[in-house]
């Protein structure tokens, strides 16, 4: 074809069947065969010129023919690429394929070509009715399990038969080179024409010669059909080579599309015909070697068909991009567009596109430096021998003059421009998108009707039913189709089994559906999909946004997108500086657990990685709570609460070794060291943060109450650590503060704890006058959350003077509450005893006759007085 | 050695021209592509000179720098457009290796070279007088001292400057009129000496290390840069590591140590992953220390455990020699740091089968 095409290609003429009979310079006799790549600007550029000189009448594409019916939308002004046409199984739409269409793939050039002079385009592919139903086999595509994540976004799934590159060799659009590059969908080794081609031109990427024989060439070629006949050439020697290469299907492919060249070519002579498809193709359709019309028939008869219907969606470069997953995807859209879209000097101009981002983005960079760059990738280019800078010359340039040296902005440059953001856009007249089907279906399955009038609903997620409705109304919400909005329960229930949603279907919401079609065909793939991609995009998303993700995936049931958010949050996670953020977030975490638990969902993975994040906080938390201010602490006291909540809960099965951890402060080095479980690495964190100076004295002293409150911190201790606080030398507003944690969320302790009561008595006593006025405000908050009861008692207890004092043993509540008499009028007693006992369950009941102190004995007294 | 010895030995390290001098005569042979003015090899030549290869006649050029190509061709295509390069990298990664080879093969001659440190005057970068000279005959041609870099100008050569960022920053910045005007005047006299063609500068700075003087924006865009990557895999990591370990070890007269080789392979892997920001297995994320752990810093935590196996304990490198060294090099801004390190303790060493001893001995030194 060019001067670097292999010399093997170029020679056939003797051995290979000679392609298109007419001699160079002019146009073939015959039908015109465009060989192509697809998604090539160069191919798409040559097939322009070619169709402008050869002028054909009837354009024929490799494509599903079912698509006839919808290609005069591309037309439209309304539709703009990248598109895709998406071929469905009518009553199954999980089994789907894709062709996508970007503005410099030639396919597109051809039909936008065709369609805006009249000229009628015809699809000539095997039907997609017979692809489909031949991928069943495959295959399984049962509902909602077909999906295997394998990670981010990840449009078109391999071997799912949804791959036009995957299943079917490469089917009309996507794949890098005519019809080679895709991976091989079952048990053979494809054959890769292009890297054939490059190997032989000396070129170990395959990629890069394509570039360098085709792409780069612009201008300069009068013969707008050299190209194809020289691409055909050296495709007709491979293939005398090769055979089918590996690509058995295809002969089924290549039968069908000579039936249709064969009927277009009669209908509108064969001199008029054009056919755009992968080069791979041309050697096939080429007049000589033709198998005859019989053959072909026979080989077509019988396949199994499906009812498939055809219409376009619109698609991203994103998805374009081989990045994404898609088997057939090229490396850079964003490049191609551009070397497809610009009239000349293609690196200049990237570069000045370069430069106007990081300039948005107010990196300084000045034309000298754009100058600059283009000079390296020019002589970048001279160095490594290349007809013209191409990308990767581009970015090493910019990554050297530009970004001076460091990769972070060109992360953003791969991003925003590389593979590019465009987004397609598809007229309001294209037919029903499979996804719409599947919302009427899975609404019908559990009786959901669309209905423009509110109504509210209470699901219970025990039954079935309601299960799935909340699964797909929350993947619908996921999909921004708020057909229903989660609302605050009428009845107040709180209960994890318990959802209210108050639905309602509006108009617009069709669209929001015909929008969400991109990215998937059915409901639980579109969801898991836009899962994913949201996980790993989330542009500046805050750990707390993936950790809702996190929450809505198990909401909605989406095991496959679940890892992929696990990932992603853990990531973050870890690269969280701020301690606050994380102990925030392990609430939600630790709740999606207990969800999981009633949604019968596998969570191992959530477990795993609220677990780590509750580690991350442990380590963190003292240096964080380490010389904070008052505000600082009074900050930090809402996530410490939450992370202790959430701690406790996510170790609920855990044992708790309430012996060996025991009484003693210093107990800590050990239990990290024997790698005991998190609940008492937690509580030895919280002890060393009670015991450290440096910590402000609100949340030591909450650290305190967390410990006691739980049982791990015997009274002795607790007192020694208040009259430690509360001592003299400290100042009355760190005390005061102290005292704050201490008693926040309950006075009950005081009411029945008398030394803590007296301790808290004399050292309010004993403050000076001065610092009263500066510690009353304190503590006037502190004793305003109390309950009233708690607060008359408390100043009952304040009137009768200080207590315990000279009274012998202080504990133990023998002695006898204030006013009550010594010891326990059993056979009084015993009725309300047995009733508390029963509350609290049996095991308790023991532990409870056992210990004299704790939340258990404080209720049973209580109820004793009662 | 002897002190006889001394006067036939060859230099204790011969610069790259004449080290490689018919390598570079071989090359120069059959280099028959265009080169720019004063350039003693082509382009191409010159990244052949620096990634190795074969030439025509089955010459084999050895390569001088191990790393991926894209650096070499970018810094030799950035040389062509007369740009300045600076080459940026932590300790450790062969920038000036890569900087005198690069002036080797281009200009023939490395030792046009300046070295940035604390101290480094203006003069140095512009030109000094010869006070004898001056005062006996005031300010001449004569009397003037040319710095490197004048007379890589003068002649159309390659300068290096050693370390920029070590220089001060005034310092630094007298380099901006060489670089842009390519010219430096010399008021006493009223002339100047203008660059001829042919004449670059290569730059090397450390980028991580704390202590530098930041370079100028204004300087900072007249220069190329390009970053020199850290070993690519830990296979080639523990390899410089254990040779240099080797070297040091036997230099200052420590036993050899034939088990250490696992712990080295450790210091390697928790440097690495720490550095990196994630695990090996790539499966969880890590926050970075601020410190370097650049791989000088590894060797230099191994030859520290060495000594300490040594001196202190049975011979053979252990969990604990090598415990507190890590430890220092990781905690360098006792806040973060320690955060870092404790985070990754538990959330990566605690798990890792078989590095039971590593993690005890790191919580013993670690309080």
């Amino acid at each position: 074809m060019t001067a670097s095409a292999p010399e093997g290609a170029v020679a056939p003429v003797t051995c290979g069947p000679p392609q298109n009979a007419a001699p160079r310079g002019g146009p073939p006799a015959g039908p015109l065969l465009l060989g192509v790549r697809h998604h090539g600007p160069g191919s798409a550029r040559a097939v322009r010129a070619a169709l402008e000189a050869y002028e054909p009448r009837v354009v024929l594409i490799e494509g599903p023919p079912e698509g006839d019916a919808v290609v005069g939308l591309a037309g439209e002004e309304a539709m703009v690429p990248p598109v895709a046409l998406l071929a469905h199984a009518v009553n199954e739409p999980g089994r789907a394929a894709f062709w996508p269409l970007a503005e410099f793939s030639p396919e597109w050039v051809a039909i936008r070509w065709a369609v805006r002079r009249g000229v009628p385009v015809r699809f000539i592919d095997l039907p997609a009715a017979h692809t489909l139903a031949m991928s069943e086999g495959r295959t399984v595509s049962e509902g909602e399990e077909q999906l295997h994540g394998e990670g981010g976004e990840k449009p078109h799934k391999e071997g799912d038969g949804t791959v036009p590159g995957g299943p079917h060799g490469g089917g009309a659009a996507g794949d890098t080179p005519p019809d080679g590059l895709q991976r091989p969908a079952g048990q053979k080794i494809r054959l890769d024409p292009l890297a054939a081609l490059a190997e032989v031109a000396g070129y170990d990427d395959p990629e890069r010669w394509w570039e360098d024989a085709v792409e780069h060439r612009r201008g300069g070629r009068h013969d707008p059909f050299a190209p194809f006949t020289a691409l055909g050439e050296a495709m007709s020697e491979l293939r005398a080579v090769h055979g089918d290469g590996g690509h058995g299907h295809d002969l089924l492919r290549e039968a069908h599309m000579r039936l249709r060249l064969r009927e277009a070519a009669k209908e509108f002579g064969s001199a008029a015909t054009a056919v755009v498809c992968g080069a791979w193709h041309v050697p096939a359709l080429a007049e000589p070697e033709q198998p005859a019309v019989t053959a072909d028939r026979r080989m077509l008869k019988g396949l199994p068909r499906v009812k498939a219907e055809v219409t376009w969606v619109p698609w991203t470069y994103r998805r374009l991009a081989r990045r994404s997953g898609y088997g057939a995807g090229i490396a850079a859209p964003g490049w191609y567009g551009h070397l497809f879209a610009v009239p000349d000097r293609p690196v200049e101009r990237w570069m000045t596109k370069v430069a106007g981002l990081l300039r948005e983005r107010d990196h300084p960079v000045s034309s000298a430096h754009v100058i600059e760059a283009v000079r390296l990738a020019e002589t970048l280019a001279a160095l490594r021998a290349r007809p013209l800078a191409g990308l990767t010359e581009c970015t090493d340039a910019i990554r050297a003059v530009l970004c001076e040296g460091s990769d972070v902005p060109l992360a953003l440059i791969r991003e925003r421009l590389v593979v590019g953001e465009a987004l397609g856009e598809v007229p309001e007249g294209a037919p029903a998108v499979p996804l719409q089907r599947d919302v009427e279906r899975c609404g019908r399955a559990v009786r959901l009707k669309p209905a423009a009038t509110e109504r509210e609903m209470d699901l219970d997620l025990r039954k079935d039913t309601d299960a799935a409705r909340s699964r797909l109304l929350h993947r619908l919400r996921l999909l921004g189709v708020d057909w229903g909005v989660p609302a605050h329960s009428r009845a107040g229930s709180t209960g994890t089994f318990r959802e209210t949603w108050r639905l309602r279907w509006e108009p617009e919401l069709s669209v929001r559906v015909a929008e969400a079609a991109l990215w998937g065909t059915t409901v639980y793939e579109a969801a898991t999909v836009k899962a994913c991609s949201r996980a790993v995009e989330a542009p500046g998303g805050t750990l707390a946004d993936v950790t809702a993700l996190a929450e809505h995936c198990l909401l909605a049931h989406l095991p496959d997108a679940l890892p992929v958010v696990m990932r992603v949050l853990s990531d973050r996670a870890a690269l969280e500086a701020d301690v606050g953020h994380l102990a925030q977030a392990l609430p939600a975490l630790v709740r999606s657990l207990r969800y999981g638990d009633v949604r019968g969902t596998d969570a191992g993975a959530l477990a795993e990685v609220a677990g780590g994040m509750a580690a991350r906080v442990c380590v963190g938390l003292p240096p964080a709570c380490a010389g904070l201010g008052d505000e600082g602490a009074r900050e930090m006291r809402g996530p410490l609460d939450a992370a202790h909540q959430a701690v406790r809960l996510l170790t609920r099965g855990e044992p708790c070794k309430e012996g060996e951890e025991g009484l003693a402060g210093e107990g800590q080095a050990e239990e990290g060291r024997s790698g005991a479980g998190l609940l008492s690495r937690w509580r030895g964190m919280l002890r060393t943060l009670a015991g450290r100076a440096l910590v402000p004295g609100l949340l030591r002293g909450r650290c305190v109450r967390l410990l006691l409150d739980e049982g791990s911190l015997a009274d002795e201790e607790a007192e020694r650590l208040m009259r430690l606080a509360l001592s003299p030398g400290t100042p009355p507003g760190e005390a005061a503060a102290w005292v704050e944690g201490f008693l926040s969320g309950g006075g009950m302790l005081l009411v029945h704890d008398e030394r803590l009561l007296a301790l808290v008595d004399r050292w309010l006593t004993g403050v000076p006058a001065e610092a009263f006025t500066h510690v009353l405000p304190l503590l006037r908050r502190t004793f305003a959350q109390f309950e009233s009861g708690v607060r008359r008692t408390l100043g009952e207890l304040a009137r009768r003077g200080p207590a315990g004092e000279g009274a012998g043993a202080a504990a133990g509540a023998g002695e006898g509450l204030p006013g009550f008499g010594p010891g326990l009028e059993a056979a009084r007693a015993e009725p309300a005893l047995e009733t508390v006992r029963l509350l609290l369950g049996g095991a308790r009941a023991g532990a409870a006759a056992s210990r004299e102190d704790g939340s258990g004995p404080v209720d049973e007294r209580q109820e004793v007085r009662a | 050695m002897t002190q006889s010895d001394v006067a036939e030995q060859p230099a204790l390290r011969p610069h790259a021209e004449d080290a490689f001098a018919d390598e570079l005569a071989a090359l120069a042979a059959v280099d028959d592509r265009p080169r720019p003015a004063r350039w003693r090899l082509s382009p191409w030549a010159v990244a052949t000179y620096l990634l190795g290869g074969e030439l025509p006649q089955g010459r084999v050029i050895s390569p001088k720098y191990v790393g991926p190509r894209r650096v070499v061709e970018v810094a030799v295509s950035t040389l062509a457009t007369d740009r300045a390069l600076l080459l940026l990298g932590v300790p450790g990664t062969a920038k000036t290796w890569l900087s005198e080879h690069l002036a080797a093969a281009v200009s023939g001659d490395s030792t046009l070279l300046v070295q940035g440190t604390a101290g480094t005057a203006e003069e140095s970068i512009r030109y000094g007088w010869n006070y004898a000279q001056l005062l006996a005959q005031g300010p001449s041609r004569e009397a003037l001292v040319p710095s490197p870099v004048m007379r890589a100008m003068a002649e159309g050569m390659t300068a290096r400057v050693e370390e920029l960022t070590r220089m001060p920053a005034d310092v630094q910045d007298s380099l901006i009129t060489v670089l842009s005007e390519k010219t430096l005047p010399v008021p006493e006299l009223g002339e100047e000496v203008q660059a001829v063609r042919g004449f670059n500068l290569i730059a090397t700075a450390n980028d991580r290390d704390r202590g530098v003087n930041e370079l100028s924006s204004a300087l900072r865009r007249r220069f190329n840069t390009v970053v020199l990557p850290l070993p690519d895999t830990a296979e080639a990591e523990v390899e410089i590591v254990a040779r240099r370990v080797g070297q040091l070890g036997s230099s200052l007269d420590l036993p050899p140590a034939p088990e250490g080789f696992d712990e080295i392979r450790r210091v390697v892997t928790v440097f690495r992953e720490l550095r990196e920001g994630v695990t090996e297995d790539g499966r969880t994320k890590l926050k970075s220390p601020s410190g370097t752990l650049s791989t000088a810093e590894a060797i230099s935590v191994v030859t520290g455990g060495l000594a300490l196996a040594a001196h202190f304990g049975d011979g053979v490198l252990r969990a604990g020699d090598v415990a507190a060294g890590i430890l220092g090099a990781v905690v360098r801004d006792p806040a973060s740091d320690q955060v870092v390190w404790q985070e990754y303790l538990e959330a990566v060493v605690r798990e890792r089968e078989g590095w039971k001893d590593f993690y005890r001995a790191c919580r013993e030194v670690s309080v």
